[in-house]
């Protein structure tokens, strides 16, 4: 018998770890579940840890309102499936009640507005640590993000004076008022997540697979066609065989064209692939830090 | 280079069932700007094929903003927009790239000796230790703060790479020299298992492909140790040691009487049947099953995470901790440590922490400060030492329960712990416990 462990073994392993320590520190925790594979990803994980009791955790979705319908069909089916309690924070509530108000013009997008939902939800749910499913080969900002990544009780990141976080002893204490976001999956690739995913049959939203989709381009990213997204006279709708590697609001995630219709082709495809899975996404084009920004304000 | 020269990251290579076989290997390169540490990690990323066009533009694209020549492959590197308009590393950042035989995690630390907390950090779950040296300068103060480091952390392995090589006409004795003078130093050293490779990484010599610059150098080049050092010994197989994390009662119907302890093994191998010892109760008890998601394992070792039934019920609670009979950690509440601070505040002389040491959680007051050490000559000062931010020490604790630990020596997860201060809850030491 010989005691190694592949890295998707080893990945595993940590991830439930950290969902288990988020389990014993936090009083009432929650998984921000955005409908992308990163969220199912550590919804799963999180049914591994804890089997045979329930998930401990209820999903929370800050929903834009700006959804592809599968996302929603994938996201109750998984919710009825894992027997998990869902609960959604609306960006167009907050827009309602003038929390925020709606960007205008051809861009619009509800992302940054998303914050202020997110804040207001965790504070009426009074939940003491979200996790998301940020990996930190995601994007720069994100690269130097701790697992337990301690919030101001204003929901800010603070990326010069995070603490350090040694070997595994996770440090989630905190003042009242002050909350954690955690990170299960921080050290996992693209890569890693579709081999983990196709090694564990797990069945994944069909917007991730080859489909015949009307799409526009614009500045060189194919967006779908929807009532969300307001088109430019210029802008000519063409059917095209696509797919989507990252999912979230469908005003800011791009398709890419594909023909990929398995996790294994995806997994060929993800290998050979020339860019990142956030060269799709409107929303990190804005400026070289906004990701930076977005977190700083209390963003995932 | 030129955007043509990307080549299709990982796609030669890749066999989709491969990966079933990949190992992870975490490494730790710790240095300033001007040792061309983000040089080299560009160089490995870069020849590994695992920068992406869109990375490469957007960073082509700044570097031109900035009126720079060339491409900075440091811009790859530098995450915070503090770090990239300073042109500095303040914080770890974490990098990601594979080969057909590993995937490997970058632990990119600072240098400066007022960021050594931060490189304790990424030294702390690190295989191995990538210490740079510049071929003109020969070892320096940093290069032997970083040494130091990567042993007091209990790093396995280190491996020394002159750069530079190019700037002092590839000439061997230069490298031999600098290797007879690390040797040297290294003596005072805990880590065993050292390696030297001359290299350019501005380059590409000996990085990824053999220096055609340097035939007289027999080694092998980094990319190879990288990839094949033995790693699979560096966990303890030995002794079994399992701190229960969680307890998973599920309270339903179908698993009415269900009592599950769910944690991490820190070491050691644990089977169904294995006669185990409850600590600190003491009571003992036998391993009824040992699984995860629902499906039995007939073993499992370090670093797996699972749940562990019993035969017997008994009263076990998180920060509780099995192993076998026969093969027992210390018990004691009285605690000799070594110490790196991270606190703005100094330590206090009898002042108190909260301490956490695998999933148990105590008190602690310091009762002794016995010396703090020069991380740049391995000196101890015993004269009314004070171990402030970024210092390195000894000291003695007394906590409010017994911990059960084994020497960090013989075990990086059970002899490791934290201080935290009350009040603020900052991290403000990582401790490592000694015989």
């Amino acid at each position: 018998m010989s005691y190694t462990l592949n890295h998707l073994k080893t990945l595993e392993a940590e991830s439930i770890f950290v969902l288990r320590e988020v389990a014993a520190q936090f009083q009432n925790p929650a998984i921000l579940f955005s409908g992308g594979k990163d969220s199912i990803l550590v919804t799963y994980l999180a049914k591994k840890a804890f089997y045979p009791a329930p998930i401990p955790f209820p999903l929370v979705h800050i929903d834009t309102g700006h959804n592809f319908e599968e996302t929603i069909t994938y996201r109750d089916n998984l919710v009825k499936k894992l027997n998990v309690k869902l609960i959604v924070g609306s960006v167009q509530e907050s827009i309602d009640t003038g929390r925020v108000a709606e960007e205008k013009g051809y861009s619009a997008s509800r992302i940054r507005l998303q914050t202020t939902t997110l804040l207001d939800t965790i504070e009426k749910y009074k939940f003491d640590c979200c996790m998301g499913g940020a990996r930190r080969d995601e994007e720069k900002a994100r690269a130097k993000e701790r697992f337990f990544s301690h919030r101001d009780e204003f929901g800010q990141w603070d990326p010069k004076n995070q603490r350090p976080e040694l070997w595994n002893l996770f440090n989630g204490k905190m003042q009242v008022g002050e909350n954690f976001r955690v990170f299960p999956i921080s050290n996992w690739t693209e890569l890693d997540v579709w081999q983990y995913l196709a090694m564990e049959g797990i069945e994944m939203p069909s917007l991730y697979f080859s489909h015949k989709r009307r799409v526009f381009d614009r500045d060189g990213t194919l967006l779908a066609e929807s009532p969300y997204i307001p088109m430019k006279p210029t802008e000519v709708v063409e059917e095209m065989v696509v797919r989507f590697r990252t999912i979230g609001d469908i005003t800011s995630t791009g398709a890419t064209l594909s023909t990929a219709a398995t996790l294994d082709d995806i997994i060929q495809e993800v290998a050979s692939s020339r860019t990142t899975e956030r060269g799709g996404r409107a929303d990190d084009k804005r400026s070289e830090s906004s990701m930076e920004d977005r977190k700083k304000e209390g963003y995932f | 280079m030129t955007t043509s020269e990307i080549r299709n990251p990982q796609s030669e290579i890749f066999d989709s069932n491969s990966y079933l076989n990949m190992e992870l290997l975490r490494f730790t390169t710790a240095g300033s700007v001007d040792d061309g540490k983000s040089t080299l990690i560009g160089r490995l990323l870069y020849d590994s094929k695992s920068i992406f066009e869109d990375q490469y533009e957007n960073i082509k694209a700044t570097s031109e903003r900035r009126g720079e020549s060339t491409v900075n492959l440091a811009l790859f590197t530098d995450g915070l927009k503090a770090e990239r308009e300073q042109g500095i590393t303040i914080d770890v950042a974490y990098r990601y790239f594979s080969t057909p035989k590993r995937k490997f995690i970058i632990a990119d630390t600072p240098g400066h000796i007022q960021y050594t907390r931060n490189m304790v950090t990424g030294a702390s779950t690190a295989n191995l230790a990538i210490i740079l040296v510049d071929a003109r300068q020969g070892i320096v103060e940093q290069t032997r703060r970083h040494s130091i480091i990567a042993s007091l952390l209990g790093i396995p392995h280190i491996a020394v790479c002159i750069n530079k090589m190019d700037l002092v006409n590839h000439e061997e004795a230069v490298f031999n020299n600098i290797v007879a003078e690390y040797r040297e130093f290294a003596t005072r050293l805990k880590t065993k298992d050292i390696h030297f490779i001359p290299i350019s990484a501005l380059n590409g010599d000996n990085v990824v492909h053999r220096s055609e610059n340097m035939k007289w150098c027999e080694g092998v080049t980094l990319m190879y140790l990288l990839e094949n050092i033995h790693i699979a010994s560096d966990i303890n197989h030995i002794d079994m040691r399992f701190p229960v994390q969680y307890v998973v009662r599920p309270y339903s119907d179908e698993f009415h009487d269900y009592r599950g302890y769910a944690g991490r093994i820190s070491s050691g191998v644990i089977r169904k049947g294995d006669k185990v010892i409850v600590l600190p109760s003491g009571f003992t008890s036998t391993v009824k099953s040992v699984e995860l998601d629902g499906k039995e394992l007939k073993e499992a070792f370090a670093p797996l995470s699972v749940t562990v039934q019993l035969e017997d019920d008994i009263d076990i609670s998180r920060g509780d901790m099995l192993v076998r009979e026969g093969n027992v950690p210390k018990q004691s509440q009285d605690i000799e440590a070594m110490v790196c601070w991270m606190g703005e505040k100094p330590i206090q002389l009898n002042g108190k922490y909260f301490l956490k040491h695998t999933s148990k959680e105590v008190r602690a007051v310091v009762k002794e400060i016995k010396y703090k050490m020069d991380i740049n000559s391995l000196h101890r000062i015993t004269e009314n030492p004070s171990i402030g931010m970024n210092d390195v020490g000894r000291i003695s604790l007394r906590t409010t329960a017994p911990l059960c630990f084994d020497a960090y020596t013989k075990n990086r997860d059970t002899g490791s712990f934290i201080l935290i201060e009350e009040g603020s809850n900052v991290t403000v030491g990582a401790c490592m416990i000694i015989d």
